[in-house]
């Protein structure tokens, strides 16, 4: 034991190891004890709310399907984003790259018909990934040629990207009727659903592999450790030889295009066609959720799947018990609260330094 | 008479060493006593005690015969304790005046700042012991020698009769010391109190009345300076006599590895800090680069590793031109190097040995497929390097953050060495090791030397160059000012060209 388990579980958990898991844990048990009190106070029952929130997303096939497919885009956009900040770099415009990324791979879905879907789901899946990865790429140019922090422009970026998708599902691309949208991808682009009625698609096969190979990504190859290197101490990466310039390329390519292939699983999994507006903000959940998962993949995932859950459980919740809805945003802050602010204040106390 | 200051049975621990083991140490009014001892001895925890920044575990501390709960500065400032640190903490955009009254703002009724009675009082202060500052001027302005004396005013305005100096000549030319002793001396007859931390014998014989000298966190005893000599303090405080001289090899005779010419570049700053630099450095040397820090120092080492962009002139290895190449390539062709800062350029701190013994390496030694690391042959390589270099570490994956400083340099030297270098740029590379670690790094880079290599030293510390090299540069803003066989010339004249002096 000792070394070697807490070696282990540092290699799959990050550089906390086993106590930075019980952060996260107790932080979250927290977060739900600090919410029975707000339900006390208000008047219901914190026991029925929370039996009611988890049998709901968990209590049955259907619960399991709705949770995985609250879950699904949260884990993209979160892996996303921390691809970046393990580079050092606050990449927040993920929004953006996630909605860039859907809308080349509905553009790709719609126009590249009359492939077979072994060739036309991996290129939209490779169309949606180079949209987004090109929509990071601008700020990461900006920083390493001109200096422009990332924190401005990605941001920036992110508001560009929504509106210009808009106007795309508006004018040039909109399919006929009053709804701004787009028209239906071909089929041999679609993901398929696997647990109907849900709609839980294939989408979730491909943010598992995701989440594994980002793992992989970071802890075994030398890109993942140099850009590790660079995030933790640029001074010393740049005096081994590492091109920080390079770095901030590679590591804001890399997270884009995650968030790109988050949008494409969106769009060819449960959409199948770009809705304006079909994104209640998933690219900035990934923020925080990143955040509640320790900073690294795995626990990126089962953070995405708690956040899946409060949201399907908690509507679950709402109709069973009576308990507003609101509930669910106060317990998404709560465990944001104690996870995020003292792991974000160190992830920015160190990039002071 | 009673002992301005008085400490009993002071004993502070941290994790794994005692810094100081039942501590007595009296300092009288009127008197420059010197506390001397080597790195790690625990003289600065010691007065650190003194002046609130550690509390004790056990002891107490006796101000003019009254008992002090000292928990912090502020406590030991109300009592009268002041303390120069090594590192000035000064804020550079302001005046000198402006520094000395910050926090102590004399003010018109309250809200204006009373700017006639500052001005008056700090160049009072600046006359009545002959502080030669301009207190007008930035700090930003004025050379680390001058800085200093702004520290020690600003102590004095707080009212401070006992002024705690933690090294205070480290950062200073020969002739900015004597400066600094004629201020000491002043102090002491205004019946001051002055405790005066080194590890340099000469300087506490020359300044000091008594000295207490302290080894492994215990007073070894205390003497009168002027019944001592420096055989005496020297045993009393190593125990043993240390032998720094390692035997120098005469001439090189080979074709330089490294050649700089007409180098230049800017500071960060946007400064020229390197202006017209020449020098070579032989296969099979070291070479001491000695200066006052700030004259290039940094810089010259970031132009030979490309790490900062020149502006003019060459960088040759081995002949050949390696001018506008990345650091990588450099390291490639074999350069190696120890960063000064160690915490900012040469280790990671959140990696674990094991990754940062393989940083730099990792696209060659430490892959296979050039696109994953080779964590099987990382993990020999790291536990040969734990073994060969004595690396006090509890495993591979500890953090290097937890390692002690001398154990972190060990990694750093382990790690540049083992690329077999053709040249190594050793940037004050036993700054803050203890002894042991000291003597160690020192035998390595004798090691390296007589491998072949050539070693650039660069350090502030002239016992270290003339310990270690077989010719010695002088740095003098930004340039190479001489260069001459250590048996050919002495610290004398080496401090004098230090400081500008003798440059015809």
């Amino acid at each position: 034991m000792g070394e070697r388990l807490t070696g282990a579980v540092r290699r799959v958990f990050g550089g906390d190891g086993l106590q930075g898991l019980m952060i996260q844990v107790v932080a979250i048990l927290i977060a739900f004890i600090v919410g029975a009190a707000v339900l006390a106070i208000t008047g219901y029952s914190p026991l029925d709310a929370y039996v009611s929130m988890a049998s709901g997303a968990f209590g049955s096939s259907y619960g399991v399907g709705q949770t995985l497919t609250q879950a699904t885009p949260i884990v993209f956009t979160s892996i996303a984003f921390l691809i970046g900040l393990k580079a050092g770099l606050f990449n927040i415009g993920i929004e953006g790259q996630f909605l860039m990324g859907a809308m080349g791979a509905t553009l790709a879905g719609i126009y590249l018909d009359g492939l077979p879907w072994v060739i036309h789901v991996p290129m939209t899946i490779m169309v949606g990934m180079i949209a987004g990865a090109f929509w990071a790429l601008i700020p990461a140019v900006l920083k390493s040629r001109l200096g422009a922090h990332e924190v401005i422009t990605t941001m920036m970026l992110s508001y560009v990207a929504t509106h210009f998708t808009s106007y795309l599902v508006n004018y040039p691309f909109k399919a006929p009727g009053w709804v701004a949208q787009s028209v239906k991808i071909s089929g041999s682009a679609e993901l398929p659903r696997i647990l109907p009625p849900t709609q839980l698609s294939a989408a979730i096969f491909v943010a598992v592999m995701i989440t594994a190979a980002s793992t992989y990504f970071l802890q075994k190859t030398i890109i993942g450790y140099e850009l590790r290197a660079t995030g933790l101490n640029p001074s010393a990466a740049e005096n081994a030889g590492i091109s920080i310039d390079r770095s901030i390329l590679v590591s804001m390519a890399l997270s884009g295009a995650v968030a790109g292939l988050g949008g494409a699983c969106e769009i060819m999994g449960i959409h199948r066609r770009f809705i304006q507006g079909f994104s209640p903000g998933y690219g900035w959940d990934g923020l925080a959720v990143a955040l509640v998962g320790g900073l690294n993949p795995v626990g990126s995932f089962f953070a995405s799947v708690l956040f899946g859950a409060l949201r399907n459980g908690g509507m679950i919740m709402t109709r069973a018990t009576g308990v507003p809805l609101d509930i669910v945003n106060i317990l998404q802050a709560l465990v944001i609260m104690f996870v995020a602010a003292p792991k974000l204040i160190r992830a920015l106390l160190r990039r002071e330094q | 008479m009673t002992s301005a200051i008085q400490m009993v049975g002071v004993t502070k621990a941290f994790p794994g060493v005692t810094a100081n083991d039942h501590v007595d140490f009296s300092a009288d009014k009127a008197e420059i006593h010197g506390l001397l001892g080597e790195n790690g001895a625990g003289k600065s925890v010691l007065m650190s005690i003194l002046y609130g920044l550690y509390k004790p575990d056990s002891g107490e501390i006796l101000v003019n015969g009254e008992k002090a709960d000292i928990s912090g500065p502020s406590d030991a400032m109300r009592l009268g304790i002041g303390m120069v640190h090594q590192h000035f903490m000064l804020v550079p955009s302001l005046t000198v005046v402006e520094n000395v009254i910050l926090g102590m703002e004399p003010t018109v009724n309250g809200v204006l700042l009373n700017t006639e009675r500052m001005l008056r009082d700090v160049a009072d202060s600046c006359k009545r012991y002959k502080l030669d500052v301009d207190i007008e001027a930035p700090i930003y302005q004025l050379s680390v020698g001058v800085q200093q004396r702004v520290e020690i005013l600003k102590a004095l305005y707080r009212g401070a009769d006992v002024l705690i100096l933690d090294e205070p000549t480290s950062v200073l030319t020969p002739g900015e010391t004597e400066e600094l002793f004629n201020a000491v001396r002043e102090l002491k007859a205004d019946g001051k109190t002055v405790i005066f931390i080194s590890h340099k014998l000469r300087e506490v014989l020359a300044i000091c009345d008594r000295i207490t000298v302290l080894k492994r966190g215990k007073v070894v005893g205390t003497v009168l300076a002027w019944e001592t000599s420096e055989g005496q303090l020297a045993e009393m405080m190593v125990g043993r006599e240390i032998v720094y001289e390692f035997t120098k090899k005469a001439e090189c005779g080979l074709e330089p590895v490294l050649t700089l010419e007409s180098l230049e570049c800017l500071s960060d700053r946007g400064i020229p800090a390197i202006r017209g630099l020449n020098l070579d450095l032989c296969g099979s040397e070291i070479l001491g680069v000695a200066g006052v820090e700030g004259n290039g120092q940094t810089e010259l080492v970031e132009a030979v590793m490309g790490l900062r962009d020149l502006t003019g002139g060459t960088v040759k290895l081995d002949g050949q031109d390696i001018t506008g190449t990345p650091p990588r390539a450099r390291i490639q062709m074999g350069v190696s190097h120890i960063p000064e800062d160690r915490y900012k350029r040469a280790i990671v701190p959140d990696f674990s040995v094991l990754q940062n013994l393989i940083l730099g390496s990792q696209r060659d030694r430490f892959t296979r497929n050039g696109v994953s690391i080779d964590f099987a042959e990382a993990s020999q390589f790291s536990t040969n390097m734990i073994n060969d270099y004595q690396i006090a570490t509890p495993g591979p994956e500890t953090l290097i953050r937890y390692l002690s400083g001398g154990n972190q340099q060990r990694v750093v030297v382990a790690r540049e060495f083992s690329r077999d270098p053709k040249v190594v740029i050793a940037a004050q590379p036993t700054r803050g090791l203890d002894v042991g670690a000291t003597e160690y790094v020192r035998r390595k880079l004798v090691e390296m030397r007589d491998g072949g290599a050539g070693v650039l030293l660069i350090s502030a510390d002239l016992d270290e160059i003339w310990a270690l090299s077989d010719r010695v540069a002088v740095i003098y803003e930004g340039r190479i000012v001489a260069v001459k066989d250590v048996d050919e010339t002495d610290q004398q004249e080496i401090g004098l060209l230090m400081a500008g002096g003798g440059i015809g």
